[in-house]
């Protein structure tokens, strides 16, 4: 057993934590987001740092880190309140490619990513299919080559910056079945991509694609046709994983605003941080953030194991993490009063993302299903 | 005992519910409390039910109100939350005209009353300050005697729709030097007083319904002061009491919960099925629904006291607090229950209406949930109900 961080891995930390500290602080940061372009600058510095090539392999223009490096940045991200679509780029397109591009695909677009120059955002949710990955209309029919994509996807991550999108559809079977579902990188300027682009509650951005009649070649399908979905579960779980370690991170700020808050502000003449009620609270919040942290660090270190155990240790990460953020978020909002609900509070800004988080990918309900599918549950 | 309607009852709910059909402005039919509502939209109803008498039906007879029984008054509540009324909003009606017709002077009930009733005039409240939350008592807003007049200095915050605000009351220091709840006045304030400005404050939502006020050397005519000098405190905290008494928000939990059922009819869960048909969310809403009727029951009990001529105590801090636990319960199941959608922020995003993103039940759910956290903030912290109730009804 060894939870210790590499050197390189505590020097990534602290370069994100440096940068963060000068250039993303609550004022720029603020700034960056009511801009059209404000993430290209920091995007840009994401490249610098090497945050983008971290967990790429060398052979195309990666680190050759792996979850532990992403880990380490989503923690720091999720302290910093960063909502460029990190996760959607680095975790779930490159991983797709990593794990089943082809020699070509990889040239193409790991080396692009990994210097900042390819965004990517995954159009994988649709209207009705709320977080069952399997449940695809959206239409990839054979034509000569290659195939012509028609449907509609909903709540791309990061698709107003994205100049890709991954997109999943279904080449066999009907709505709900696992086999028959495969996977697209398709440039979002191509004929027949059009989107409805708005921001999102905690500040990042999101839109709804439409796709209509579009044509792509064959090479623009990533791994095998019809069976995609053990591939999509697998980076799913990846990017649930990089999130959760992101929620700690916002969680552990939480923790650290209330405390202080709780030490400065004073009523009944004395600090509020006195009354044992709201040190109970504090503790309580502290101990929700400490879990946490050990379940999201349990799935990351789980997701190389086979299939259903890294499902199973995701699932677990997103239920406790899922119910601690609420508590947290809920809490530190209460400790701080009315200032609590305010935008000129940080504390607010943590619970909006850390909630949003919880709704990415599957909230509480749906991993505690899927945890239970997973495992033994009949008597005999 | 027992919990039927009588038929007298029954006729008068039916009476209710047809002047609503036929006097309710249909421009505002499904216009929820939470959209974005102009002043004119917050006062229409208010305004008819000026004109039918129907206002303050908790006032006594003599002041304007109605006269009914307090099942009278449940069913008024049920069937204005059934059909989704913007209600009267309770800063004059539920707060500073019950203290002006307990304390006031008659000139003083005859000046003000009347506005409040009409919803002519829009009221304001001004208590916290941004060093006297929970420590309500500590606040500083200074207001020095001058002759006739009192000359007012301080901020104040938390100020909820101040900014269409004609009056305010005010909770203001007229005396530094006694012990922190002697030394206060309760002021009435007109808002376009020189000195007077209103500052909004922006919220988490995104939204603004919160205010810091301002006041800077506002002079204020004595006749202005309800109750004695030095004395505020006792209207504050009847005050209190009252705005707490309404703040359980029964009915409007009961038609949110038949709203939430509809919303959870309409989403596939994770089964592909309808969501509520899914064993955990139904587990959750049969749990909420529970917990609302014990919310329900303990609430008439206070009102049938209420009835026998015994004012809300201290017990209505528990309706505060189980009250606005409900409520933010509801909000938390709403965001679980529309599933992506929580995600886009779609106030002021053009093209809104012709190109709608996910369902429209779905667009306000996140907004409700952040902004529904200050139910256990405002009108008393749920801390501080604890407290009350620890100290006033357990003696400890």
């Amino acid at each position: 057993m060894n939870f210790d961080y590499t050197d390189e891995q505590n020097m990534l930390r602290d370069s994100i934590a440096k940068w963060a500290a000068g250039q993303y602080d609550f004022d720029k940061r603020r700034a960056a987001l009511a801009s059209e372009d404000g993430w290209k600058a920091n995007w840009a510095t994401f490249a610098e740092l090497g945050l983008l090539a971290a967990p790429l392999p060398e052979a195309y223009g990666g680190l050759g880190g792996g979850a532990i490096d992403v880990s380490v940045v989503a923690e720091e991200f999720g302290k910093a309140l960063v909502v460029e679509p990190y996760v959607p780029t680095v975790v779930i397109a490159a991983g797709a490619l990593a794990h089943a591009g082809n020699e070509a695909q990889r040239q193409e677009h790991l080396n692009a990513i990994a210097a900042g120059e390819r965004v990517v955002a995954f159009a994988q949710a649709e209207p009705k299919s709320r977080w069952s990955l399997n449940d695809v209309s959206t239409s990839a029919r054979k034509d000569g080559a290659g195939y012509v994509l028609n449907g509609q996807k909903a709540v791309a991550l990061g698709a107003p910056q994205a100049d890709h999108l991954l997109v999943t559809a279904r080449t066999a079977g009907g709505q709900r079945d696992a086999k028959g579902v495969s996977l697209f990188l398709v440039p979002k300027a191509a004929k027949g991509v059009s989107t409805r682009d708005y921001p999102t509650m905690d500040g990042s951005r999101g839109a709804e694609i439409y796709l209509e009649s579009v044509s792509v070649g064959a090479e623009h399908l990533i791994g095998a046709v019809d069976n995609a979905l053990p591939l999509i579960e697998r980076l799913v779980d990846e990017a649930k994983a990089a999130y959760c370690h992101e929620a700690v991170g916002a969680m552990r700020m939480m923790c650290s605003l209330t405390q202080e808050y709780a030490k400065t502000r004073k009523q009944f003449g004395r600090a509020i941080a006195e009354f044992q009620v709201l040190q109970h609270r504090m503790v309580d919040m502290f101990m929700a953030a400490e879990e946490s942290y050990s379940m999201a660090l349990r799935a990351t270190i789980k997701l190389g194991e086979s299939d259903a155990e890294r499902a199973k240790a995701v699932s677990a990460a997103k239920v406790s993490i899922g119910k601690a953020a609420r508590f947290v978020g809920q809490a530190a909002v209460q400790t701080h009063g009315g200032m609590g609900v305010t935008d000129e509070m940080r504390v607010g800004h943590y619970f909006k993302r850390v909630t949003m988080l919880d709704s990415t990918f599957g909230n509480v309900d749906f991993h505690l299903k899927r945890y239970m599918a997973l495992s033994e549950t009949k008597a005999a | 005992m027992n919990l039927e309607f009588s038929a007298e009852e029954l006729a008068f709910r039916d009476e209710v519910r047809a002047f609503i059909e036929a006097n309710y402005p249909q421009h505002l039919k499904g216009k929820g409390l939470r959209e974005d509502l102009s002043k004119a939209d917050f006062l229409a109803w208010h305004k008819i039910l000026g004109k039918k008498g129907w206002s303050a039906p908790a006032w006594p007879k003599e002041y304007g109100g109605t006269g009914w029984t307090a099942t009278q008054r449940y069913i008024w509540l049920e069937e204005n939350a059934r059909a989704e009324t913007i209600p009267p909003l309770p800063f004059g009606v539920s707060m500073v005209g019950p203290v002006i017709y307990t304390f006031g002077t008659p000139e003083q009930k005859q000046r003000f009353l009347p506005g409040i009733l009409s919803g002519e005039v829009w009221w304001a409240q001004g208590y916290s300050e941004p060093g006297a939350g929970s420590d309500l008592a500590s606040l500083k807003t200074r207001a020095v005697r001058e002759g006739d007049h009192y000359i007012v200095n301080g901020q104040k915050t938390w100020t909820t729709l101040g900014q269409h605000a004609d009056w305010g009351f005010f909770l203001v220091r007229t005396d530094p030097a006694a012990k922190a709840q002697e030394g206060i006045s309760f002021l009435l304030i007109d808002m376009t007083s020189p000195g007077v400005s209103v500052r909004p404050i922006k919220l988490l939502d995104g939204g603004y319904e919160v205010n810091d006020v301002f006041l800077d050397n506002v002079k204020v005519p004595v006749d202005q002061r309800i109750y004695e000098e030095n004395k505020g405190w006792t209207c504050a905290k009847f005050l209190l009491a009252h705005e707490r008494a309404g703040i359980a928000g029964v009915a409007r939990s009961k038609r949110n919960v038949e709203k939430l059922k509809s919303i959870a009819k309409s989403e596939i869960g994770d089964d592909g099925r309808p969501l509520i048909e899914d064993d955990i969310f139904r587990r959750k809403l049969a749990e909420l629904e529970i917990d609302l009727s014990a919310l329900e029951m303990t609430e008439l009990r206070v009102l049938a006291r209420e009835q026998a001529g015994k004012g809300p105590g201290p017990e209505s801090s528990l309706l505060k607090i189980k009250g606005t636990e409900i409520q933010q319960r509801l909000t938390e199941l709403t965001l679980e229950a529309v599933g992506n959608y929580a995600q886009p922020y779609l106030r002021d995003l053009p093209g809104g209406n012709e190109f709608p993103v996910g369902p429209d039940y779905a667009r306000a759910a996140a907004p409700i949930y952040f902004n529904w956290r200050k139910a256990s903030i405002y009108g008393g912290s749920n801390e501080i109900q604890r407290n009350i109730i620890a100290k006033m009804v357990l003696g400890l």
